[in-house]
């Protein structure tokens, strides 16, 4: 088992956990704070769901460079 | 509504299909083996994989269900759009390379890999078997929805249509054509939504000043619509129902934006005025349902916080279940797309686990570039002034529709490709796991390849043939809301399993099936005694429901992995725990 790709795949995944998480308690125990708009006019509910998914894909980059190809001969 | 068919529609959509079953019959000659026919050989290239995971995964409930939410109540379809997402970072960060190392052809053939149990297989196979069945009716449903403005046909023929187009592919040619199939789809999908997106932006907003009235639509009890009391039609005497969906105000007083950028749309957005429709439905002594449909001005700044649909208002409600439903669903939506048996197929099809993790890298830049896209196709959708107040999943195509002819043409015949490749992957990975694993856990000899092929080929045209039939039968629900129950049921029976299997060492056979069993029917029994089942499905009083919320996840998915921890330290003496994976 490639251990270290687990290692960083879990990593990246309690990172993101985090973000998620921290969403949907956001929207389910303060929707108020989803309607502010601290930010070129759009509210909180815009910016941090967009967020998330450019999220997804950056952190999915980042797992990709760091799993060195050589690795996965092991 | 009445809906006149479209010609250059009818003619694009032949075209698709005509493509994706000549591939399919030319593919043919190469999925002679199990190899071929379950995983294609592995030879699909990653990048071609990661677009196909796009097509496999994005459905006729991504694109009709969440724009029609968003462009009906605002933004909580998004909510969907970013579960959704979401559940890809545990597909790549836990599930992939370990499904790609473990497995060969099916879901339970990962979980089997240390055990060698017909226990097992045929648990994994049954809850394979379930949570696709459960996808497959919102698909059906949005193919039925489709192909009324499309062809001009009945909803049955839609279902039918789809039905036997996507069995013909899958038996011709298996995993091998139904990548290509998705590949096509999913590419088509994204850069069409992109170009209907640039389309909304460029149109901006226009202030459309209408008198308000209420609609009404009545069934009378002898099978007739009547609109407003009249006769729905195109004669004399008769009457259309309007379209509808307009901005009734613009920040300071504009009548017109012009073209807009991404970010400039939504602030315009949240400080205009919406005018949304609100439905209430009554039944008159005689038998005849009226559904009144009257029109609600509403900021821009409500439309666009969480909380307006009737199904996520619990978050504003002071209950505490009414809350636990909303946490329950997003959790569901996080674990259920890495449990999907559709999806997790798909690592079968490439090399190894770089090319695993290379193509869901590329799938989730896909596929979250279109959820963006769904916040914009919703709301340009909303502010159309075409949409149809009685009917939320043809959101996108009316959308598309007040674009222009060619616009709509070629929108309602990608959506309709679109219910073609998901349909596709679901019915081959219940093939999968009818011919690899139910069957062949209680036949005494292994079968040979032949058979598995001859057996998953019989199964896809039982499989389609149902898929049909409950197509037709759930005609009324929305697509979209369909879909968040298949993840629920997913996420309950088939990840615990899967998550313990790699990281606990003391797992064992029977944690492994009880988990599944358990996961499964908890999650099924809830749904099926839920608020929402009563009200729309048995047509009981919702408040008589047996569970205080609707959506199961926040319950079975814990329980399923209890229930495995606690049936793995029972049984552990047996020495049958994984040692090492």
């Amino acid at each position: 088992m490639n251990t270290r790709n687990t290692r960083i795949g879990l990593v990246l995944f309690l990172l993101y956990l985090l973000l998620y998480g921290g969403f949907v308690l956001l929207n389910t125990f303060s929707p108020g704070t989803m309607e502010a708009t601290p930010w070129a006019g759009i509210n909180v509910a815009i910016v941090y769901g967009i967020l998330l998914i450019v999220v997804a894909f950056v952190l999915a980059l980042v797992y990709g460079f760091l799993c060195s190809p050589s690795e996965d001969d092991e | 509504m009445i809906y006149s068919p479209s010609h250059s529609a009818v003619i694009i959509f032949c075209l698709f299909v005509g493509v994706t079953l000549g591939l399919s019959f030319y593919l043919g000659k190469r999925a002679k083996s199990s190899a071929g026919y379950f995983a294609a050989h592995g030879q699909i290239p990653w990048f071609v994989n990661g677009v196909a995971f796009a097509g496999d995964y994005l459905s006729a409930a991504s694109f009709l269900g969440i724009c029609g939410m968003i462009a009906f109540h605002g933004y909580d379809g998004f909510l969907y759009s970013i579960g959704f997402l979401a559940g890809w970072i545990v597909a790549l960060f836990v599930v992939a390379e370990p499904m790609k190392r473990l497995g060969k052809f099916t879901f339970a053939d990962a979980l089997n890999s240390t055990f060698d149990s017909r226990g097992i297989k045929l648990a994994a196979g049954v809850s394979t078997l379930a949570v696709s069945v459960f996808y497959l009716i919102p698909q059906m449903v949005g193919a039925g929805v489709l192909v009324q403005p499309l062809l001009g046909l009945p909803h049955w023929a839609g279902v039918l249509i789809v039905g036997a187009v996507v069995i013909t592919i899958v038996v011709t040619a298996g995993m091998v054509s139904t990548t290509w199939v998705q590949f096509l789809k999913g590419s088509l999908l994204v850069i069409f939504s992109a170009v209907l997106t640039m389309m909304i932006l460029h149109r901006g907003f226009d202030v459309q000043q209408e008198v308000l009235n209420p609609v009404t639509v009545t069934k009378t009890a002898a099978g007739e619509t009547l609109i407003n009391g009249l006769q729905l039609g195109n004669g004399p005497g008769e009457t259309l129902l309007p379209p509808v969906g307009h901005v009734s105000k613009l920040p300071g007083g504009l009548s017109k934006t012009g073209p807009l950028g991404p970010l400039e749309f939504l602030s315009t957005l949240e400080k205009s005025e919406v005018v949304l429709w609100n439905s209430k439905k009554t039944i008159a002594e005689d038998g005849s349902v009226t559904i009144t449909y009257t029109p609600k001005p509403t900021p821009g700044s409500e439309v666009l916080r969480p909380g307006q649909h009737p199904k996520f208002r619990g978050i504003r409600s002071d209950q505490f279940a009414d809350k636990l439903n909303f946490l329950s669903l997003m959790l569901a939506l996080f674990c259920g797309t890495a449990s999907l048996p559709h999806i997790l197929i798909r690592y079968y099809t490439v090399k190894d686990e770089a090319a695993a993790r290379k193509s869901t890298i590329v799938g989730i830049g896909c596929i979250g570039f279109f959820y963006v896209l769904t916040l914009y196709m919703g709301l340009g959708a909303m502010t159309s002034g075409a949409m149809d107040v009685t009917n939320s999943n043809m959101a996108a195509p009316l959308l598309a529709r007040s674009m222009g002819e060619w616009m709509f043409a070629i929108i309602s015949a990608i959506a309709f490709t679109t219910v073609l490749g998901t349909v596709s992957g679901l019915i081959l990975a219940s093939a999968g796991a009818v011919a690899h694993d139910l069957v062949d856990s209680f036949s005494s000899t292994p079968l040979t390849d032949h058979q598995q092929v001859r057996i998953a080929k019989i199964a896809s045209v039982v499989v389609g043939s149902i898929a049909i039939v409950l197509g037709i039968l759930f005609q009324k629900l929305n697509v979209g809301y369909l879909v968040g129950w298949a993840f629920s049921v997913a996420a309950s029976a088939n990840l615990p399993a899967l998550v313990m299997l790699l990281f606990w060492k003391r797992t064992t056979r029977q944690g492994l099936i009880a988990a599944i069993v358990v996961g499964m029917t908890s999650s099924l029994a809830w749904i099926l005694l839920s608020a929402d089942t009563y009200s729309q499905v048995y047509g009981l009083p919702a408040k008589d429901a047996l569970v205080p919320f609707s959506q199961p996840g926040i319950v079975t998915i814990p329980l399923g992995f209890i229930t495995l921890i606690v049936v793995s330290l029972l049984t552990n003496r047996n020495r049958e725990s994984v040692s090492e994976i």
